[in-house]
């Protein structure tokens, strides 16, 4: 089962038919499979990698350290799901450490980033403090670099 | 000076043919877009984690000579990797590191073979088996493995190929360029017949880490094998590091010390920068080799079900990263379908004839590509054979 969600989460175009061959399977085995880690949210969405800069798409994203208080039963929770509703929230992460949540944030600028902390996302009551840091520039995105520039250069033939 | 220099060369080595596959090659290096499952390295780059040990080292300048037998933690760690697999070693004393197995392989010849003495090789072979053999002044003996047999070496095969100048028997399991694999039961029997008439044994096990069927045994493994075995390994296949040239031999302490000798004074040492590396991929190089022979194992399942689906037979590799299908069928020896098919369809694959006999029918392709590549390869190969009234014609040996 993990070598499929291995092979899904690299590739989600492959077909039932595509992977039973890979892992030796029958592809009824793996259609089912599928329906069920499907229907049981182990696989949730399938999504598309875009280096949108290359589609000529301005975007801005931010990483928010944001502090809040803690309340009593619900914990970070309700909190964030406060933040986590907004949709110009990208990825939400409870920390250990320095700060409590993690906030990605993606907006088409600078300016509207900075809009959303100081209007939305600070003034939520228990939310103590925030910090924003600009994205500069992405290397490398759910373990793939964007733009790899190492080469194999193997020759054609070889013993 | 004579008129040609030809005059001058050494006879031994004129006598060598130029490898079958260097032909190959220049035909396949002119052409564009160009599919090759001729080669015969990973497509991986080295995991990055050994990359970077290595550039470590040199920001710490260890640049230099080491001893002639490689480093002690590298010898080390191989006893430890050795002894995994059921054979001991003094890492002091019954380790050699080499650059590359075909050194090592080079050294064992030398050390060993005397003018006439037979070596016995199972082919389908390593291209190099052979003319290694003539040039350490050996007699090569060929034994044709079958693919009824699925190109394991069988006790009769063997038994039938010694006489009494057989000195050493040649293995390479898992098989360049067949992908077999021969477990423990088939390696038991051959250990008989090695006893019985006193052979040594030359173990090539570069490939032991790609095996997919089963568990690879070593054969110094095998009761009794440890002391007539040389085994040879090394770091190219497992951890993708082909072009650090690393590898080693593990032998009886005599042995070892005999090949030193030569292993001194023609090499010195295996260079530090690639001992240093081969040391990062056994420590911590596990979860990548691991992840690369998963890759491994499912282009090997995506190759076999497509020759199947276009109709070449092939019996199933269990090791490696070569299928060597059977082209029989078509009508065309190994080296016109190579050759129709590269320039039909840009699809590079190795004839097995230059392998030695029992390939001739037969052609090597490597799936140490990518999904995309193997599965365009394929579809190339499929309308290759569709020319020809030949897909989906009848699938035998499967």
């Amino acid at each position: 089962m993990h070598e499929i969600l291995d092979l899904l989460q690299n590739n989600s175009r492959l077909t039932a038919a595509q992977i039973a061959v890979l892992t030796g399977r029958k592809e009824q085995e793996v259609k089912t499979m599928i329906e069920k880690l499907e229907a049981d949210k182990t696989i949730i969405k399938y999504f598309t990698l875009i280096n949108w800069e290359k589609a000529g798409v301005e975007k801005v994203s931010a990483l928010i350290e944001v502090k809040m208080a803690p309340q009593r039963d619900v914990g970070f929770d309700a909190v964030a799901e406060r933040i986590y509703r907004f949709p110009e929230v990208k990825t939400v992460h409870l920390m250990s450490g320095a700060y409590d949540l993690a906030v990605l944030v993606e907006e088409v600028t600078m300016k509207e980033v900075a809009m959303f902390v100081a209007t939305k996302l600070a003034t939520i009551e228990n939310v103590l403090s925030t910090a924003t840091h600009f994205v500069l520039k992405t290397y490398k995105q759910n373990g793939f670099i964007l733009e790899d520039k190492e080469s194999n250069k193997r020759l054609v033939v070889t013993p | 000076m004579r008129t040609k220099w030809s005059e001058y060369i050494n006879p031994a080595v004129q006598q060598i043919p130029p490898s079958g596959i260097r032909r190959f090659f220049d035909l396949a290096t002119e052409m564009e877009g160009v599919i090759s499952l001729g080669v015969g390295e990973p497509d991986f780059v080295t995991p990055w984690h050994i990359r970077e040990a290595c550039i470590y080292s040199l920001h710490r300048g260890r640049t230099t000579y080491t001893s002639n037998h490689g480093l002690l933690e590298l010898r080390e760690g191989i006893a430890d990797y050795l002894s995994s697999q059921g054979a001991r070693y003094n890492p002091r004393k019954e380790i050699l590191v080499t650059v590359g197995v075909s050194e090592a392989l080079d050294l064992a010849f030398r050390t060993l073979i005397c003018p006439g003495d037979e070596v016995i090789i199972p082919t389908p072979c390593y291209v190099s088996y052979l003319p290694c053999t003539e040039l350490a002044g050996g007699v090569p003996v060929t034994v044709a493995t079958s693919m009824e047999d699925q190109f394991r070496l069988t006790a009769d095969k063997l038994e039938a190929a010694i006489t009494p100048k057989s000195k050493v028997l040649l293995l390479c399991f898992p098989n360049n360029p067949t992908g077999a694999v021969m477990d423990r039961e088939n390696l038991l029997k051959i250990a008989e017949v090695v006893r019985k008439h006193d052979l040594l044994v030359i173990s090539d096990e570069v490939y032991d880490r790609l095996t997919y069927t089963g568990q690879h045994t070593c054969f110094a493994a095998l009761p009794g094998m440890q002391e007539r075995t040389i085994v040879l390994n090394g770091f190219s296949k497992a951890y993708a590091m082909t072009g650090w040239r690393l590898g080693y031999a593990a032998a009886n302490e005599e042995f070892i010390a005999a090949m030193t000798k030569i292993h001194q004074y023609t090499m010195l040492c295996a260079p530090i920068t690639a001992q240093v590396s081969a040391l990062e991929a056994l420590r911590h190089g596990k979860a990548a080799m691991e992840d690369m022979v998963a890759h491994y194992n499912r282009r090997r399942r995506l190759v076999v079900q497509g020759f199947k689906e276009i109709g070449l037979p092939c019996f199933e590799p269990g090791g490696a990263f070569y299928a060597f299908p059977y082209i029989g069928n078509t009508g065309l020896t190994a080296t016109e379908f190579a050759e129709n098919l590269l320039l039909e369809e840009k699809v590079a694959v190795i004839p097995g004839d230059v392998f030695g006999p029992g390939g001739e029918d037969c052609v090597r392709c490597s799936y140490a590509s990518s999904v995309e590549d193997l599965t365009e390869a394929l579809q190339r190969m499929g309308r290759f054979l569709k020319r020809r009234g030949l897909q989906n014609s009848k699938v035998v040996y499967i």
